[in-house]
């Protein structure tokens, strides 16, 4: 029982397309670092961009920079450095890696992409949508840059989303418009807001059809693929590149789908997961469910960005819709609701809740969801703990071991 | 334990259960009867662990090696096992032995050296669901070999030390560290050591009782509850419902291993 068994992958063709445009953006954003000649805004990632886009600013979104640090295992030397000036443990890793990062200078984007470093902002815009933790992660490097920290903060719990809501939202975004527009150096054009916002819901209705296309059994994709593909649906929305991408990849899946092309052989289960990624363990995830035969076929994370309220019509209130009809900032009954409706459109037979340490918005296993789900559909649930980003609160044996037997059960039904 | 072999043809099966702190092996006949087995410390060689106890439940058995028609590994080493046809984790080969002693909907409570479980079974045997322990040593046997050595006493002496107690000392934090610290402050205050192990054994009930809900009958399993008979005595006041130990409960991961064996031979 030693042996080491080969697993089997089957690369997605676009991810070398893929490849490409997020070169292209992290090099823009060097370019324009370096030389001065385009303005830089930091952006939460489901915050404003659009916006800010119209604005001609370059957009860059230290989430995403927090996943990098996850995936490359560099948040491990990373987030000491950020405890150690009073960020503590149990909050956010991506923070903690995103800061340790800045402390330490050391950024996976010097050696991917060639950049120096991070590229400097010259204004920090957050949506407290995700998390409070977006807007102290924001203060930090406002004071560390000096450079303005807007923000918009939205509504959390939310059950049904109202005019109230979305008002007092839109109505957020819309003060925001002269203090972005002095730092751009320029005003809001809103036949160019209205033109960004048409190519973001573009871009939101293609990735949708991405993560549809697993609705299809077998499945051509599988969650991890989806944990990589989303890359330009985060930083890229609002732009033309991402658009070309997501139509590529569209029409892949669509002939893996024509071809009877399976993204796991033998697809025996179809598993949802719920909660963040464990950035460091993609791989061995992704590996290990292969072996057993199981796709993880959707996920809450990787549909977290589909914005289809967008309305280039009225730009502010669909982006103030879009950005806060988001799952985590709903309330535990929708939550459920909308996991059980993800079962029946997957035809997900088990669901996984990865308990986030450090990230409690994406843990939705601590107020009693999975026993009510299991109660509810019948559907076996798991929870795993672990981290997004900080693999001191992971254990390996423990979760192999989790996931292993959690497959056992569903070939005992 | 019988030490007579197998006629002829039916088969012998074996389960190996290499955990965190014990190696296991069960040899079984066709019917489940337990022909031998050994239990011994994991050590750091998995592979060397798992043959030795092979070794030794043969002689226990009677037979040669080549007897063993077919053979499961589990736990945390399972896929360091070369002489195992397959491995199966320990939430389905402790679900497989507890069932065969207790052909029922039950509660399995493994109790470990390094890790807890609560498995649910329906009627039929199949699992509802199950958990683990959390990332730290609360409610497991690693809680139990820590506050061992903070007292200074052998692992050996806990349960009669425990059973001696006129009084619990409460020991309130999630945290086996903690736990310690409060120890240091039931010391100073002069509260009797066989009270404080009690204590111990009481904190590591309550973690496992608030893991999960329990139904039907409660099957305790693993070392810590074959060692320490009180746990069982706990458990059940805690839970205010009986609770079984099988014949050999820390044998029952190995014993499903060999069942299962038995099971993937017959089938074949």
């Amino acid at each position: 029982m030693s042996e080491e068994k080969k697993v089997p992958f089957k690369p997605i063709k676009s991810t070398k397309m893929m490849k490409g445009i997020m070169a292209d953006y992290f090099k823009e954003l060097d370019e324009a670092s370096k030389s001065g000649d385009r303005k830089i805004a930091w952006c939460t990632s489901v915050g404003p961009a659009e916006l800010l886009h119209a604005l001609g600013f370059l957009v860059y979104y230290p989430e995403n920079h927090g996943a990098l640090l996850g995936a490359t295992r560099m948040a491990m030397d990373l987030i000491p450095a950020a405890n150690a000036i009073g960020y503590s443990p149990d909050i956010c890793s991506y923070l903690t890696s995103d800061i340790g990062s800045y402390l330490k200078k050391s950024t996976p984007l010097q050696r991917a992409f060639n950049m120096d470093g991070l590229p400097k902002p010259d204004v920090l815009v957050y949506n407290t949508n995700q998390c409070r933790d977006v807007k102290d992660w924001f203060n930090f490097y406002r004071d560390e840059f000096d450079v303005p920290c807007l923000g918009i903060d939205t509504p959390r719990g939310v059950h049904d989303v109202s005019k109230g809501h979305v008002d007092a939202v839109a109505g957020q975004m819309k003060e925001l418009v002269p203090s972005l527009e002095k730092a751009a150096g320029r005003t809001l054009d809103m036949e160019k807001f209205k033109s960004v916002v048409e190519l973001s819901l573009k871009t939101t209705e293609l990735w949708k059809k991405v993560l549809r296309a697993a609705t299809h059994a077998p499945s051509p994709l599988t969650f991890f693929d989806g944990t990589i593909h989303m890359g330009p649906a985060v930083v890229l929305r609002g732009t033309q590149p991402a658009v070309d991408y997501y139509e590529t990849l569209v029409a892949e899946l669509e002939q893996r789908i024509s071809d009877g092309v399976a993204a796991i052989d033998g697809e025996e289960h179809r598993i949802y997961w719920d909660g963040m990624p464990v950035w460091g363990k993609l791989r061995e995830h992704s590996e290990q469910f292969t072996l057993l035969k199981t796709c993880v076929v959707a996920s809450t994370y990787c549909n977290s960005w589909i914005f289809e309220a967008l309305d280039p019509d009225n730009p502010f209130e669909g982006m103030a819709r879009a950005y806060t009809e988001l799952f985590i900032t709903r309330s535990e009954d929708f939550k459920e609701s909308y996991l059980a409706r993800m079962v029946g459109d997957y035809g997900v037979n088990g669901i996984i809740f990865h308990d986030s340490k450090t990230c409690p918005n994406n843990s939705n296993n601590r107020y009693g969801m999975p026993e009510r789900l299991r109660k509810k559909l019948g559907v076996p649930t798991l929870t795993i703990q672990g981290d997004l980003n900080d693999l001191r609160c992971y254990s390996e044996e423990q979760t192999r071991t989790n996931i292993e037997a959690f497959v056992e059960q569903l070939a005992e039904r | 334990m019988s030490s007579e072999g197998p006629n002829a043809g039916e088969g012998v099966f074996c389960g190996v259960d290499v955990g965190a702190a014990s190696t296991k092996v069960v040899l079984m006949d066709v019917d489940g009867k337990m022909l031998g087995s050994h239990v011994r410390k994991s050590g750091v060689d998995y592979q060397i662990a798992a043959c030795d106890c092979l070794e030794k439940a043969l002689v226990m058995a009677g037979l040669k090696p080549d007897a063993v028609n077919g053979t499961i590994a589990t736990g945390y080493g399972r896929r360091n096992v070369e002489f195992a046809g397959d491995a199966k984790t320990e939430i389905l080969c402790h679900s497989a032995g507890c069932y065969f002693y207790f052909p029922k909907a039950i509660t399995i409570v493994d109790i470990g050296g390094q890790d807890n479980k609560i498995i649910r079974l329906d009627d039929d045997g199949r699992r509802v669901s199950f958990k683990m322990n959390r990332k730290c040593a609360a409610g497991t046997g690693a809680f139990l070999e820590e506050i061992a050595a903070r007292l200074d006493l052998d692992l050996d002496d806990l349960d009669s030390m425990a059973k001696s107690a006129d009084k619990t000392v409460k020991l309130g934090s999630f945290c086996t560290v903690f736990s310690k610290t409060e120890i240091l402050a039931h010391i100073r205050r002069g509260e009797p050591v066989n009270g404080i192990v009690r204590g111990a054994f009481r904190s590591v009930v309550e973690r496992i009782c608030e893991m999960e809900t329990f139904e039907g009958d409660v099957v305790l399993t693993g070392g810590v509850a074959a060692h320490n008979t009180i746990v069982a005595q706990m458990m059940s006041e805690e839970l205010g419902r009986d609770v079984h130990l099988p014949s050999f409960p820390q044998l029952t991961g190995a014993l499903g291993a060999a069942l299962l064996a038995r099971d993937e031979y017959q089938e074949e």
